[in-house]
């Protein structure tokens, strides 16, 4: 099965997505971040799709479900990197995702994810 | 008159998800080499990827062709997609969004099509289905 790094730093959990992932392979690594969550705990998921070629019906699904099933457990996703062409095949294709949070990279990922969960960056500028 | 004249020719064998994989390289690869660009190339491999797997799930295997054709001086790749599955009751639901029998998202087949420059189906109940899809260069 194609292993898929999941890395911790801080609150935050990030994936960085560095392969074409098959059904099977997508279902099992959206397993490893629920086993992650329930095991360390995190306030932020951040998934990065930048290398990510195609996101098609199924891999768009796991991407949408996996969000919801992290905030059932507490945990905000942000997916981060979509390229301009997966993003205008994705509307054609019909999947429109406006459940999920995005952001061009991990860097504006970071800062969304400390919004939504109002961590130190949102508390400092009041 | 027989369709547009096929050059390249690759058959692929489709029977599981990493098979949909290499289906998807196969067409990309064809794609990149014809100088499309890459949203043509993203457009026409995510439709590859949704009847790969439709193949995978509703027959439990196929063949996929990967052809480049010509029409009138255009250049372009055509998907030809062949299973021996169950065929489509009903053509016209399952090209509707949100219409599934696989408690998918029912995007896959209407998806396809609309990615596509041309899109056709010919499918029998009990005999299996036949989905061919083309994209054409632009100049």
């Amino acid at each position: 099965m194609i292993e898929v790094t999941i890395l911790k730093i801080g609150d935050t959990i990030i994936v960085p997505i560095q392969t074409e992932l098959h059904d099977l392979a997508a279902n099992f690594l959206q397993e490893n971040i629920l086993k992650k969550i329930e095991k360390v705990g995190a306030r932020g998921l951040i998934i990065d799709v930048g290398v990510v070629t195609i996101i098609d019906s199924f891999m768009g699904r796991v991407l949408v479900d996996t969000a919801k099933m992290a905030r059932l457990m507490g945990t905000e996703t942000v997916i981060v990197g979509m390229k301009k062409e997966v993003v205008m095949t994705l509307l054609q294709l019909g999947l429109m995702m406006q459940t999920l949070h995005t952001a061009l990279n991990i860097e504006d990922g970071i800062t969304l994810l400390n919004r939504l969960t109002g961590g130190n960056h949102e508390r400092s500028i009041i | 008159m027989k369709g547009p004249s096929s050059k390249d020719s690759l058959d692929i064998s489709v029977a599981n998800y990493e098979d949909v994989i290499l289906a998807r390289q196969k067409a990309r690869e064809l794609m990149q080499s014809m100088g499309f660009s890459l949203l043509a190339q993203t457009r026409m491999v995510t439709a590859v990827s949704e009847l790969a797997r439709n193949m995978v799930v509703h027959a439990g295997r196929g063949q996929m062709s990967v052809n480049s054709v010509e029409k009138l001086n255009q250049k372009g790749i055509e998907c030809i997609f062949q299973d021996k599955g169950p065929g489509i009751q009903n053509i016209d639901q399952a090209l509707r969004q949100g219409f599934s029998t696989s408690n998918s998202l029912g995007l896959g087949l209407g998806g396809a099509k609309k990615l596509c420059a041309e899109f056709d189906i010919q499918t029998t109940v009990g005999k299996g289905t036949r989905v061919t899809i083309r994209e054409w260069k632009t100049r």
